[in-house]
């Protein structure tokens, strides 16, 4: 398999703070990988490394071929491939939710119109969300923002999702249905980096699991085989404080 | 007072036409200066937010007087002639520019940065993100103190009388010398101000409530 993310020794540092610590890691086509871990510990900069969000210091980052630690990288380009949702879902506010969908590709991809409407409404049914294209983000609850923020990506059939704790915000009985549209897109082969505190996802759906700690990779693992024995104590210790809320 | 009018209409005319006309040209001109100068002054390259700072800090800390004269005065001498009314726009359009684009860089600030990260992360441009996304909302913003500055601009332009620009103020120093009728001309040249300044003041309140909801 070809490796469609590549860390190699890479570290962040926001001023002094060591964010990344010597950070290697590839992610590899068609894998659903979740990203746990304590608050702080940099799980959300790891993520948003990867489209370029955050600036790397040291080492290489390979993103689709693409080295973003190299100056001539065309970001962009790039960006092109790989989506992004957020924690706040970051929907453009002055767009109703049909434009939100459609817009990148239009200006973005040149996507001719009919075609382009015809795949944002394919996603929106997808999720959820067909009648509600005309509505503004500001009439829209959080579940649904998200739902449609999820189309947004899928729209521009990028080869990589990130998600950056995409349900942290929401309220808990709109979880499920975001979590249903995350589990779609898995189906649909789409490789996805998922920073998330739901433990249940990371289980079932993710077919790979990372814990994050203090900058640090600790551990990288199937998740069922995480879940059912966590290798160091940072781990066991974190794992008994969310399973224990749940 | 309705003979000054009747006497002067002709006068009077040539600078109300003059006041539009420079106020018109400088408001396109300040805005789209403005709008430049303040995505400048957000961009991510220093060097570029240095020079929109100089800029703007000039030109908003120098009387509107003193700009104007510079072009009526020091640019023909060394460049290339201005006539009053030339000189009087250009430094207009530069002194309300500097506002304007104070004004849109607060609005663009207020901003949230998701919807940056939102738009970038989309596969769009930084340029693409500022114009389909940052610009509309923040403009949306700043209608209402852009509204204040427009009104500004078509008092400022008043400006151009000390320059010879033929404006209704120019105007209205000529008939007030001419007729010794100081008070009357000065009282009409209100009323001429107040014809342009007042529906544009009821038309910005009408916008901005239109865009509220």
């Amino acid at each position: 398999m070809t490796p469609i993310i590549e860390f190699k020794h890479v570290d962040k540092y926001y001023g002094k703070f060591h964010a990344l610590k010597d950070i290697n890691l590839k992610i590899n086509e068609g894998e659903v990988v979740s990203i746990i871990g304590p608050s702080g510990s940099g799980k959300s900069t790891l993520i948003r490394t990867m489209n370029g969000l955050e600036k790397i210091n040291k080492g290489q980052l390979l993103v689709t071929g693409y080295d973003l630690a190299d100056k001539k990288t065309d970001i962009n380009k790039i960006r092109k491939n790989v989506g992004m949702v957020f924690q706040h879902f970051n929907l453009y506010d002055n767009h109703t939710v049909l434009e939100n969908v459609t817009l990148a590709p239009k200006i973005v991809l040149k996507r001719p119109d009919d075609e382009n409407k015809k795949i944002a409404m394919q996603y929106l049914e997808k999720v959820g969300m067909v009648d509600k294209i005309n509505s503004y983000p500001r009439q829209l609850s959080g579940g649904q923002k998200q739902r449609v923020a999820i189309a947004r990506s899928l729209a521009m059939k990028p080869k990589v999702i990130l998600f950056d704790e995409p349900t942290s915000a929401l309220d808990p009985e709109m979880i499920q249905d975001v979590l249903d549209v995350m589990r779609y897109v898995a189906e649909q082969g789409i490789t996805m980096v998922v920073v998330t505190h739901e433990m249940g996802f990371a289980r079932e759906v993710s077919n790979r699991l990372i814990f994050f700690d203090a900058g640090h990779v600790l551990e990288d693992r199937k998740p069922e085989e995480f879940f059912a024995h966590p290798n160091t104590e940072r781990a066991r210790e974190f794992l008994s404080k969310v399973i224990s809320k749940d | 007072m309705w003979s000054i009018l009747t006497n002067n209409w002709s006068s009077f005319l040539t600078g109300f036409w003059n006041t539009i006309l420079c106020s018109v040209i400088a408001l396109i001109f300040s805005l789209i200066l403005g709008i430049f100068f303040a995505m400048l002054e957000v961009a991510p390259p220093k060097f570029v937010r240095i020079i929109a700072h100089i800029y703007i800090e000039v030109f908003r800390n120098i009387p509107l007087l003193v700009i104007v004269m510079i072009f009526y005065l020091i640019v023909p001498r060394f460049f290339f002639k201005l006539s009053g009314f030339q000189s009087g726009t250009i430094g207009l359009t530069l002194y309300t520019s500097a506002f304007i684009a104070e004004t849109v860089r607060s609005g663009i600030n207020s901003i949230g940065e998701g919807q940056m990260e939102g738009a970038r992360s989309n596969g769009m441009t930084y340029i693409q993100a500022m114009r389909y996304v940052i610009l509309p909302q923040a403009m949306k913003i700043v209608i209402p103190p852009l509204g204040n500055q427009f009104v500004n601009l078509i008092k400022n332009s008043s400006v151009l009388a000390f320059v010879a620009g033929f404006d209704l103020m120019y105007q209205a120093q000529l008939i007030a010398f001419a007729s010794f009728q100081t008070i009357d001309t000065y009282i009409v040249v209100g009323l001429f101000y107040l014809v342009l300044t007042l529906p544009l003041s009821y038309y910005l309140r009408h916008l901005e409530k239109k865009l509220a909801n």
